[in-house]
Protein backbone atom coordinates (compact mmCIF):
# COMPACT_ATOMS: atom_id res chain seq x y z
CA UNK A 1 0.00 0.00 0.00
CA UNK A 2 1.25 3.26 -1.33
CA UNK A 3 0.82 6.68 0.97
CA UNK A 4 -1.97 8.51 -0.18
CA UNK A 5 -0.06 12.22 0.20
CA UNK A 6 3.39 11.38 -1.64
CA UNK A 7 2.72 8.63 -3.23
CA UNK A 8 6.06 7.12 -3.26
CA UNK A 9 6.87 5.63 0.33
CA UNK A 10 4.86 2.09 1.72
CA UNK A 11 2.07 3.64 3.67
CA UNK A 12 2.30 2.62 7.57
CA UNK A 13 -0.87 4.24 9.14
CA UNK A 14 -4.06 3.12 7.94
CA UNK A 15 -6.96 5.08 9.01
CA UNK A 16 -10.33 3.94 8.95
CA UNK A 17 -13.69 5.88 9.73
CA UNK A 18 -17.61 4.87 9.00
CA UNK A 19 -20.08 7.30 9.30
CA UNK A 20 -23.73 7.11 7.91
CA UNK A 21 -22.61 3.76 5.70
CA UNK A 22 -19.68 5.62 4.25
CA UNK A 23 -16.12 4.26 4.99
CA UNK A 24 -13.48 7.00 4.17
CA UNK A 25 -9.79 5.14 3.98
CA UNK A 26 -6.38 6.78 4.31
CA UNK A 27 -3.37 5.73 3.84
CA UNK A 28 -0.04 7.49 5.17
CA UNK A 29 3.57 6.37 5.14
CA UNK A 30 5.46 7.70 8.60
CA UNK A 31 6.80 11.10 7.68
CA UNK A 32 3.80 12.10 6.18
CA UNK A 33 1.60 10.95 8.89
CA UNK A 34 4.55 12.44 11.17
CA UNK A 35 3.67 15.63 9.24
CA UNK A 36 0.13 15.81 9.37
CA UNK A 37 0.46 14.69 13.10
CA UNK A 38 -3.59 15.00 14.75
CA UNK A 39 -3.94 17.48 12.13
CA UNK A 40 -6.11 14.50 10.75
CA UNK A 41 -8.65 13.86 13.24
CA UNK A 42 -10.44 16.93 12.21
CA UNK A 43 -10.94 15.66 8.90
CA UNK A 44 -12.89 12.42 10.32
CA UNK A 45 -15.60 13.24 13.00
CA UNK A 46 -19.03 13.30 13.05
CA UNK A 47 -19.06 16.96 13.07
CA UNK A 48 -17.96 17.58 10.38
CA UNK A 49 -19.75 15.21 8.31
CA UNK A 50 -22.85 16.10 10.13
CA UNK A 51 -22.29 20.10 9.01
CA UNK A 52 -21.73 18.54 5.39
CA UNK A 53 -25.53 17.35 6.05
CA UNK A 54 -26.60 20.71 7.55
CA UNK A 55 -25.96 22.14 4.30
CA UNK A 56 -28.16 19.81 2.04
CA UNK A 57 -30.28 20.26 4.83
CA UNK A 58 -32.03 23.74 3.61
CA UNK A 59 -35.47 23.76 2.75
CA UNK A 60 -36.20 22.04 -1.08
CA UNK A 61 -37.86 25.57 -2.32
CA UNK A 62 -35.03 27.86 -3.19
CA UNK A 63 -35.49 30.74 -0.72
CA UNK A 64 -35.16 34.40 -2.35
CA UNK A 65 -34.66 35.99 0.96
CA UNK A 66 -31.75 35.18 3.01
CA UNK A 67 -33.16 34.30 6.87
CA UNK A 68 -30.55 35.00 9.58
CA UNK A 69 -31.87 32.28 12.36
CA UNK A 70 -30.12 32.70 15.54
CA UNK A 71 -30.73 31.54 19.00
CA UNK A 72 -32.03 34.50 21.37
CA UNK A 73 -30.46 32.97 24.42
CA UNK A 74 -26.80 32.37 23.10
CA UNK A 75 -26.65 34.73 20.12
CA UNK A 76 -25.21 31.32 17.96
CA UNK A 77 -26.16 31.79 14.28
CA UNK A 78 -27.81 28.88 12.03
CA UNK A 79 -25.01 29.38 9.80
CA UNK A 80 -22.50 29.13 12.70
CA UNK A 81 -23.65 25.92 13.85
CA UNK A 82 -24.03 24.76 9.92
CA UNK A 83 -19.73 25.63 10.27
CA UNK A 84 -19.16 23.62 13.59
CA UNK A 85 -21.80 21.04 14.01
CA UNK A 86 -21.78 22.13 17.56
CA UNK A 87 -25.12 23.98 19.30
CA UNK A 88 -24.27 27.38 21.68
CA UNK A 89 -27.06 26.19 24.49
CA UNK A 90 -30.01 24.15 25.30
CA UNK A 91 -32.13 26.61 24.25
CA UNK A 92 -31.03 26.24 19.91
CA UNK A 93 -32.86 23.30 19.91
CA UNK A 94 -35.92 25.61 20.21
CA UNK A 95 -34.66 28.71 18.06
CA UNK A 96 -33.83 26.00 15.70
CA UNK A 97 -36.24 23.77 15.81
CA UNK A 98 -37.48 24.00 12.33
CA UNK A 99 -34.57 22.97 10.71
CA UNK A 100 -32.81 21.39 13.15
CA UNK A 101 -35.91 18.32 13.93
CA UNK A 102 -35.07 17.63 9.88
CA UNK A 103 -31.38 17.11 10.67
CA UNK A 104 -32.11 15.13 13.71
CA UNK A 105 -34.45 12.78 11.86
CA UNK A 106 -32.09 12.56 9.38
CA UNK A 107 -28.92 11.42 11.44
CA UNK A 108 -30.79 10.02 14.77
CA UNK A 109 -33.65 8.33 12.17
CA UNK A 110 -36.02 9.60 15.62
CA UNK A 111 -36.94 12.55 16.96
CA UNK A 112 -38.40 11.21 20.40
CA UNK A 113 -36.89 10.44 23.44
CA UNK A 114 -37.23 6.90 25.05
CA UNK A 115 -34.52 6.67 27.35
CA UNK A 116 -33.61 7.46 30.75
CA UNK A 117 -35.21 11.30 32.44
CA UNK A 118 -34.07 12.72 35.36
CA UNK A 119 -35.71 12.46 37.96
CA UNK A 120 -36.40 15.73 38.68
CA UNK A 121 -37.49 16.66 34.64
CA UNK A 122 -40.30 18.70 34.16
CA UNK A 123 -43.37 17.58 32.43
CA UNK A 124 -43.52 13.86 32.95
CA UNK A 125 -45.52 13.68 29.68
CA UNK A 126 -44.15 14.17 26.56
CA UNK A 127 -45.47 16.76 23.78
CA UNK A 128 -45.76 15.50 20.28
CA UNK A 129 -41.86 16.02 19.74
CA UNK A 130 -42.97 15.99 15.58
CA UNK A 131 -44.65 19.26 15.32
CA UNK A 132 -47.74 18.23 12.90
CA UNK A 133 -47.29 21.46 11.32
CA UNK A 134 -43.80 20.96 10.66
CA UNK A 135 -44.35 17.71 8.73
CA UNK A 136 -46.89 19.05 6.74
CA UNK A 137 -44.62 21.68 5.73
CA UNK A 138 -42.41 19.34 4.62
CA UNK A 139 -44.62 16.74 2.71
CA UNK A 140 -45.83 20.05 1.30
CA UNK A 141 -42.15 20.94 0.17
CA UNK A 142 -41.60 17.28 -1.14
CA UNK A 143 -44.23 16.93 -3.42
CA UNK A 144 -43.71 20.52 -4.85
CA UNK A 145 -40.18 19.17 -5.92
CA UNK A 146 -41.59 15.56 -6.59
CA UNK A 147 -39.45 13.52 -4.12
CA UNK A 148 -42.29 11.23 -3.39
CA UNK A 149 -40.59 8.55 -1.46
CA UNK A 150 -39.61 11.13 1.10
CA UNK A 151 -43.45 12.43 0.97
CA UNK A 152 -44.45 8.95 1.24
CA UNK A 153 -42.34 8.96 4.58
CA UNK A 154 -43.89 12.15 5.89
CA UNK A 155 -47.61 11.30 4.63
CA UNK A 156 -46.82 8.06 7.23
CA UNK A 157 -45.61 10.03 10.06
CA UNK A 158 -48.69 12.54 10.16
CA UNK A 159 -50.76 9.40 9.92
CA UNK A 160 -48.94 7.24 12.74
CA UNK A 161 -49.40 11.06 15.47
CA UNK A 162 -52.80 11.51 14.22
CA UNK A 163 -53.87 7.65 14.79
CA UNK A 164 -51.62 7.85 18.27
CA UNK A 165 -53.44 11.26 18.81
CA UNK A 166 -56.91 9.71 18.22
CA UNK A 167 -55.85 6.78 20.55
CA UNK A 168 -55.25 8.78 23.03
CA UNK A 169 -58.54 10.95 23.07
CA UNK A 170 -60.60 7.94 23.08
CA UNK A 171 -59.27 6.31 26.37
CA UNK A 172 -59.55 9.79 27.77
CA UNK A 173 -63.53 9.69 26.95
CA UNK A 174 -63.79 6.07 28.21
CA UNK A 175 -62.23 6.66 31.74
CA UNK B 1 6.57 14.25 40.67
CA UNK B 2 2.85 14.44 39.12
CA UNK B 3 -0.03 13.99 40.74
CA UNK B 4 -0.92 10.94 37.97
CA UNK B 5 2.29 9.43 38.17
CA UNK B 6 1.17 6.78 40.68
CA UNK B 7 -0.84 4.97 38.13
CA UNK B 8 1.70 3.90 36.25
CA UNK B 9 2.49 1.29 38.96
CA UNK B 10 -1.16 0.61 39.24
CA UNK B 11 -3.28 -1.82 36.94
CA UNK B 12 -6.54 -0.48 35.69
CA UNK B 13 -9.19 -2.91 37.30
CA UNK B 14 -10.51 -3.11 33.81
CA UNK B 15 -6.87 -4.42 32.56
CA UNK B 16 -6.61 -6.91 35.80
CA UNK B 17 -10.29 -8.68 35.30
CA UNK B 18 -10.25 -10.37 32.48
CA UNK B 19 -13.65 -10.27 32.00
CA UNK B 20 -16.14 -12.46 30.12
CA UNK B 21 -14.51 -13.07 25.92
CA UNK B 22 -11.72 -11.55 26.84
CA UNK B 23 -9.80 -12.98 24.33
CA UNK B 24 -11.30 -11.02 22.19
CA UNK B 25 -13.15 -8.65 23.72
CA UNK B 26 -10.13 -6.46 25.60
CA UNK B 27 -12.42 -4.23 27.44
CA UNK B 28 -16.13 -2.55 27.36
CA UNK B 29 -16.84 1.28 27.79
CA UNK B 30 -20.18 3.37 28.09
CA UNK B 31 -20.23 7.57 28.35
CA UNK B 32 -23.21 9.48 28.79
CA UNK B 33 -23.01 13.50 27.85
CA UNK B 34 -24.84 15.80 29.72
CA UNK B 35 -24.92 19.49 30.31
CA UNK B 36 -26.30 21.77 33.14
CA UNK B 37 -28.97 24.31 32.86
CA UNK B 38 -28.45 27.49 33.57
CA UNK B 39 -25.35 27.70 31.20
CA UNK B 40 -24.69 27.76 27.59
CA UNK B 41 -23.01 24.46 25.80
CA UNK B 42 -19.13 24.69 26.03
CA UNK B 43 -18.30 26.77 23.21
CA UNK B 44 -20.05 29.45 24.45
CA UNK B 45 -18.69 29.57 27.85
CA UNK B 46 -16.99 32.18 29.62
CA UNK B 47 -13.65 31.61 31.55
CA UNK B 48 -15.47 32.29 34.51
CA UNK B 49 -18.62 30.18 33.88
CA UNK B 50 -16.10 27.70 33.07
CA UNK B 51 -14.23 27.84 36.43
CA UNK B 52 -17.63 28.27 38.18
CA UNK B 53 -18.99 24.66 36.27
CA UNK B 54 -15.02 22.88 37.81
CA UNK B 55 -16.05 23.95 40.87
CA UNK B 56 -19.96 22.65 40.37
CA UNK B 57 -18.94 19.48 39.27
CA UNK B 58 -15.90 18.67 41.75
CA UNK B 59 -18.07 19.77 44.72
CA UNK B 60 -20.89 17.06 42.92
CA UNK B 61 -17.70 14.48 43.10
CA UNK B 62 -17.70 15.05 46.36
CA UNK B 63 -21.37 14.60 47.15
CA UNK B 64 -21.40 11.44 45.32
CA UNK B 65 -20.44 7.96 46.93
CA UNK B 66 -19.18 6.69 44.05
CA UNK B 67 -16.97 9.22 43.43
CA UNK B 68 -16.59 10.79 46.86
CA UNK B 69 -12.96 8.40 47.64
CA UNK B 70 -11.61 9.90 44.18
CA UNK B 71 -9.28 12.02 42.55
CA UNK B 72 -10.05 15.41 41.38
CA UNK B 73 -7.75 16.75 38.49
CA UNK B 74 -7.66 20.44 36.93
CA UNK B 75 -5.61 20.64 34.06
CA UNK B 76 -3.92 23.57 35.61
CA UNK B 77 -2.31 20.97 37.34
CA UNK B 78 -1.77 18.65 35.14
CA UNK B 79 1.58 18.77 32.48
CA UNK B 80 1.31 17.84 28.68
CA UNK B 81 2.48 14.73 29.46
CA UNK B 82 0.51 13.34 32.29
CA UNK B 83 -2.24 14.43 30.14
CA UNK B 84 -1.31 12.09 27.01
CA UNK B 85 -0.38 9.64 29.53
CA UNK B 86 -4.52 10.13 30.68
CA UNK B 87 -5.28 9.79 27.40
CA UNK B 88 -3.12 6.24 26.60
CA UNK B 89 -5.45 5.09 29.69
CA UNK B 90 -8.15 6.06 27.93
CA UNK B 91 -9.34 8.34 30.58
CA UNK B 92 -9.73 11.38 29.21
CA UNK B 93 -10.70 11.49 25.17
CA UNK B 94 -8.20 13.33 22.34
CA UNK B 95 -10.54 15.94 22.37
CA UNK B 96 -10.54 16.63 25.73
CA UNK B 97 -6.87 16.19 25.91
CA UNK B 98 -5.92 18.44 23.08
CA UNK B 99 -6.79 21.94 23.68
CA UNK B 100 -5.85 23.42 26.84
CA UNK B 101 -8.25 25.28 28.48
CA UNK B 102 -10.06 25.34 31.99
CA UNK B 103 -11.22 21.64 32.18
CA UNK B 104 -11.10 18.84 35.29
CA UNK B 105 -11.50 15.32 35.26
CA UNK B 106 -13.03 12.64 38.17
CA UNK B 107 -11.06 9.52 38.34
CA UNK B 108 -12.07 6.57 40.55
CA UNK B 109 -8.63 5.04 42.55
CA UNK B 110 -9.29 1.97 40.23
CA UNK B 111 -9.95 3.57 36.96
CA UNK B 112 -13.59 2.01 36.21
CA UNK B 113 -14.80 5.52 36.12
CA UNK B 114 -14.00 8.96 35.01
CA UNK B 115 -15.60 12.32 34.49
CA UNK B 116 -14.35 14.46 31.87
CA UNK B 117 -15.90 17.88 32.89
CA UNK B 118 -15.74 20.85 30.12
CA UNK B 119 -15.23 18.01 26.67
CA UNK B 120 -17.72 18.75 23.94
CA UNK B 121 -20.64 19.03 26.68
CA UNK B 122 -20.01 20.11 30.02
CA UNK B 123 -19.85 16.35 31.70
CA UNK B 124 -18.83 13.20 29.96
CA UNK B 125 -19.36 10.31 32.30
CA UNK B 126 -17.38 7.29 31.49
CA UNK B 127 -17.71 3.62 32.91
CA UNK B 128 -15.01 0.69 32.57
CA UNK B 129 -14.92 -2.47 32.37
CA UNK B 130 -12.20 -5.45 31.36
CA UNK B 131 -14.12 -8.11 28.36
CA UNK B 132 -17.48 -8.17 27.06
CA UNK B 133 -19.27 -6.68 29.58
CA UNK B 134 -21.71 -3.86 29.25
CA UNK B 135 -24.51 -4.32 30.96
CA UNK B 136 -22.06 -3.86 34.18
CA UNK B 137 -20.59 -0.78 32.90
CA UNK B 138 -24.33 0.35 32.24
CA UNK B 139 -25.18 -0.64 36.16
CA UNK B 140 -22.31 1.48 37.11
CA UNK B 141 -22.67 4.35 34.93
CA UNK B 142 -26.42 4.81 35.97
CA UNK B 143 -25.92 4.92 39.62
CA UNK B 144 -23.30 7.47 39.34
CA UNK B 145 -25.45 9.59 36.62
CA UNK B 146 -28.19 9.64 39.16
CA UNK B 147 -25.53 10.35 42.31
CA UNK B 148 -24.50 13.45 40.08
CA UNK B 149 -28.05 14.56 39.42
CA UNK B 150 -28.70 15.01 42.71
CA UNK B 151 -26.62 17.98 43.07
CA UNK B 152 -26.81 18.98 39.43
CA UNK B 153 -29.20 20.14 37.38
CA UNK B 154 -29.05 18.53 33.78
CA UNK B 155 -30.62 20.06 30.50
CA UNK B 156 -33.16 17.81 29.18
CA UNK B 157 -36.31 18.41 27.16
CA UNK B 158 -38.92 15.26 27.54
CA UNK B 159 -39.23 15.03 23.93
CA UNK B 160 -35.45 15.06 22.95
CA UNK B 161 -34.28 13.94 26.12
CA UNK B 162 -30.93 15.26 27.35
CA UNK B 163 -29.56 18.22 25.20
CA UNK B 164 -26.46 18.01 23.78
CA UNK B 165 -23.94 20.26 22.30
CA UNK B 166 -23.78 17.93 19.09
CA UNK B 167 -27.20 16.65 17.92
CA UNK B 168 -25.39 13.49 16.96
CA UNK B 169 -25.92 13.04 21.02
CA UNK B 170 -29.10 14.27 21.82
CA UNK B 171 -31.26 12.02 23.80
CA UNK B 172 -29.80 8.78 26.06
CA UNK B 173 -26.52 10.75 25.50
CA UNK B 174 -24.93 7.24 25.37
CA UNK B 175 -22.00 6.29 23.90
CA UNK B 176 -21.45 2.55 24.47
CA UNK B 177 -18.12 0.81 23.00
CA UNK B 178 -16.10 -2.02 22.96
CA UNK B 179 -12.45 -2.62 22.12
CA UNK B 180 -11.93 -5.66 19.87
CA UNK B 181 -9.22 -7.45 18.74
CA UNK B 182 -9.23 -8.77 15.46
CA UNK B 183 -6.13 -10.57 14.16
CA UNK B 184 -7.48 -13.50 12.36
CA UNK B 185 -10.10 -11.29 10.52
CA UNK B 186 -7.87 -8.89 9.18
CA UNK B 187 -5.61 -12.24 8.39
CA UNK B 188 -8.22 -13.54 6.34
CA UNK B 189 -9.28 -9.89 5.10
CA UNK B 190 -12.70 -10.26 5.88
CA UNK B 191 -12.16 -7.76 8.37
CA UNK B 192 -14.18 -5.12 5.39
CA UNK B 193 -17.38 -7.22 5.40
CA UNK B 194 -17.58 -7.10 9.02
CA UNK B 195 -16.84 -3.34 8.91
CA UNK B 196 -19.64 -2.49 6.13
CA UNK B 197 -22.31 -4.81 7.97
CA UNK B 198 -21.78 -2.74 10.90
CA UNK B 199 -22.14 0.95 8.99
CA UNK B 200 -25.41 -0.91 7.71
CA UNK B 201 -26.48 -1.64 10.90
CA UNK B 202 -25.78 2.25 12.16
CA UNK B 203 -22.65 1.36 14.09
CA UNK B 204 -19.57 2.98 14.07
CA UNK B 205 -15.99 1.26 13.91
CA UNK B 206 -13.02 3.53 14.82
CA UNK B 207 -9.68 3.46 16.15
CA UNK B 208 -7.81 2.03 19.03
CA UNK B 209 -8.41 6.08 21.10
CA UNK B 210 -11.95 6.49 19.10
CA UNK B 211 -12.88 9.17 16.81
CA UNK B 212 -10.12 9.89 14.13
CA UNK B 213 -7.71 6.97 14.96
CA UNK B 214 -6.19 4.79 13.71
CA UNK B 215 -6.37 1.07 13.64
CA UNK B 216 -3.54 -0.36 14.32
CA UNK B 217 -2.51 -3.56 15.94
CA UNK B 218 -5.93 -5.27 14.50
CA UNK B 219 -7.51 -3.59 17.60
CA UNK B 220 -11.33 -1.77 16.49
CA UNK B 221 -13.78 -0.19 18.61
CA UNK B 222 -17.19 -0.41 17.72
CA UNK B 223 -19.86 1.56 18.97
CA UNK B 224 -23.40 2.70 18.62
CA UNK B 225 -24.50 5.89 16.21
CA UNK B 226 -27.96 6.42 17.26
CA UNK B 227 -28.61 7.87 20.74
CA UNK B 228 -32.14 8.77 20.01
CA UNK B 229 -35.19 7.03 19.58
CA UNK B 230 -33.96 3.96 21.60
CA UNK B 231 -33.78 3.41 25.02
CA UNK B 232 -30.26 2.66 26.96
CA UNK B 233 -30.76 -0.94 27.35
CA UNK B 234 -31.85 -1.14 23.13
CA UNK B 235 -28.78 0.35 22.23
CA UNK B 236 -26.45 -1.71 24.24
CA UNK B 237 -28.27 -5.00 23.21
CA UNK B 238 -28.16 -4.04 19.69
CA UNK B 239 -24.48 -3.53 19.83
CA UNK B 240 -23.92 -6.58 22.41
CA UNK B 241 -26.32 -8.68 19.52
CA UNK B 242 -23.56 -7.37 16.54
CA UNK B 243 -20.79 -7.97 18.91
CA UNK B 244 -21.51 -11.25 20.10
CA UNK B 245 -21.48 -12.18 16.30
CA UNK B 246 -18.49 -10.43 15.31
CA UNK B 247 -16.74 -12.74 18.39
CA UNK B 248 -17.76 -15.88 16.61
CA UNK B 249 -16.46 -14.79 13.22
CA UNK B 250 -12.90 -13.97 14.97
CA UNK B 251 -13.44 -17.48 16.68
CA UNK B 252 -14.13 -19.37 13.04
CA UNK B 253 -11.40 -17.48 11.33
CA UNK B 254 -8.57 -18.57 14.49
CA UNK B 255 -10.02 -22.14 13.75
CA UNK B 256 -9.57 -22.10 10.18
CA UNK B 257 -6.19 -20.46 10.23
CA UNK B 258 -5.35 -22.68 12.62
CA UNK B 259 -6.39 -25.84 10.74
CA UNK B 260 -5.67 -24.36 6.81
CA UNK B 261 -3.07 -22.09 7.21
CA UNK B 262 -1.14 -23.45 10.17
CA UNK B 263 2.46 -23.62 8.82
CA UNK B 264 2.12 -19.79 7.80
CA UNK B 265 0.07 -18.62 10.64
CA UNK B 266 2.73 -20.59 12.90
CA UNK B 267 5.58 -18.56 10.56
CA UNK B 268 3.94 -15.21 11.37
CA UNK B 269 3.53 -15.50 15.14
CA UNK B 270 7.40 -16.93 15.65
CA UNK B 271 8.43 -14.21 13.04
CA UNK B 272 6.92 -11.54 15.06
CA UNK B 273 8.41 -13.06 18.12
CA UNK B 274 11.62 -12.83 16.43
CA UNK B 275 11.76 -9.45 15.90
CA UNK B 276 9.97 -8.39 19.46
CA UNK B 277 12.85 -10.48 20.43
CA UNK B 278 15.51 -9.13 18.59
CA UNK B 279 14.73 -5.53 18.07
CA UNK B 280 16.97 -2.73 19.41
CA UNK B 281 14.72 -0.12 18.16
CA UNK B 282 11.07 -0.59 17.73
CA UNK B 283 8.31 2.28 16.96
CA UNK B 284 4.47 1.56 18.83
CA UNK B 285 3.15 1.20 15.56
CA UNK B 286 5.05 -2.12 14.11
CA UNK B 287 5.83 -3.26 18.10
CA UNK B 288 1.60 -3.07 18.53
CA UNK B 289 1.76 -5.00 14.93
CA UNK B 290 4.06 -7.88 16.00
CA UNK B 291 2.22 -8.21 20.00
CA UNK B 292 -0.66 -8.34 18.31
CA UNK B 293 0.69 -11.73 16.86
CA UNK B 294 1.78 -12.69 19.91
CA UNK B 295 -1.42 -12.39 21.69
CA UNK B 296 -2.71 -14.36 18.97
CA UNK B 297 -0.02 -17.21 19.03
CA UNK B 298 -0.58 -17.06 22.68
CA UNK B 299 -4.19 -17.83 22.36
CA UNK B 300 -4.25 -19.99 19.68
CA UNK B 301 -1.71 -22.12 21.80
CA UNK B 302 1.21 -21.78 19.21
CA UNK B 303 3.44 -19.84 21.76
CA UNK B 304 3.56 -22.21 24.94
CA UNK B 305 4.85 -19.31 27.46
CA UNK B 306 3.91 -18.15 31.50
CA UNK B 307 2.88 -15.23 30.23
CA UNK B 308 -0.59 -14.58 30.01
CA UNK B 309 -3.60 -12.34 27.91
CA UNK B 310 -3.59 -10.10 30.28
CA UNK B 311 0.62 -9.34 30.39
CA UNK B 312 0.18 -8.62 27.01
CA UNK B 313 -2.80 -6.45 27.33
CA UNK B 314 -0.85 -4.31 29.90
CA UNK B 315 2.21 -4.43 27.55
CA UNK B 316 0.44 -2.70 24.51
CA UNK B 317 -0.43 0.04 27.29
CA UNK B 318 2.89 0.42 28.31
CA UNK B 319 4.75 1.11 25.04
CA UNK B 320 2.44 4.01 24.20
CA UNK B 321 4.92 7.43 24.47
CA UNK B 322 3.73 8.42 27.48
CA UNK B 323 3.86 5.59 29.14
CA UNK B 324 7.74 5.23 28.20
CA UNK B 325 8.43 8.15 29.36
CA UNK B 326 6.64 7.94 33.05
CA UNK B 327 8.58 4.60 33.16
CA UNK B 328 11.59 5.81 32.22
CA UNK B 329 11.01 8.90 35.30
CA UNK B 330 12.00 11.43 32.24
CA UNK B 331 10.95 12.99 29.14
CA UNK B 332 12.36 10.81 25.31
CA UNK B 333 12.27 11.91 22.15
CA UNK B 334 10.83 9.71 19.66
CA UNK B 335 14.12 7.71 18.81
CA UNK B 336 15.18 7.41 22.57
CA UNK B 337 11.34 6.14 23.01
CA UNK B 338 12.00 3.70 20.04
CA UNK B 339 14.88 2.20 22.02
CA UNK B 340 13.22 1.96 25.67
CA UNK B 341 10.41 0.74 23.93
CA UNK B 342 12.79 -2.37 22.46
CA UNK B 343 14.66 -2.81 25.64
CA UNK B 344 11.21 -3.25 27.72
CA UNK B 345 10.22 -5.71 25.18
CA UNK B 346 13.08 -7.77 25.33
CA UNK B 347 13.00 -7.66 28.89
CA UNK B 348 9.57 -8.80 29.09
CA UNK B 349 9.88 -11.46 26.73
CA UNK B 350 13.16 -12.44 28.08
CA UNK B 351 12.02 -15.88 29.29
CA UNK B 352 10.18 -16.63 25.94
CA UNK B 353 11.77 -19.85 23.97
CA UNK B 354 12.35 -19.32 20.51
Amino acid sequence: MICSICNSQEAMIHLTEIVNDQMIEIHLCETCAAEKGTDFKTHFNAADLLSGLIDTGKPAKPSTRRLVLKCPSCGLTYEEFGKTGRLGCAQCYDAFSKMLLPLIKRVQRATRHLGKKPSRAPGQSAPPPYDLKILRDQLRKCVQSEEFEEAAHYRDEIKRILEEKSKKGKKGKNE
Amino acid sequence: MSDVDFLIHHQAEWLRSGGPDSDIVISSRIRLARNLTGYPFCQKLTEAQRAEIVDMAEDAAGASPMLKPSHYWRYSALSDLDLQFLLERHLVSREHAGERSVKAVALTGDESVSVMVLEEDHLRIQAFQGGFNLPACWKTINQLDDELEGALDYAFSPALGFLTACPTNVGTGLRASCMLHLPSLVLTKQVHKVLQALAKLNLAARGLYGEGTQATGNFFQFSNQLTLGQNESEIIDNLVTVIRQVIEHEKEARKYLRDKKTSKIEDQIWRAVGTLKSARLISSAEATQFLSLLQLGIQMEVVSTSLTSQDLNLLFLLIQPAHLQKLAGKELDSPERDAFRAELIRGKLKALVV
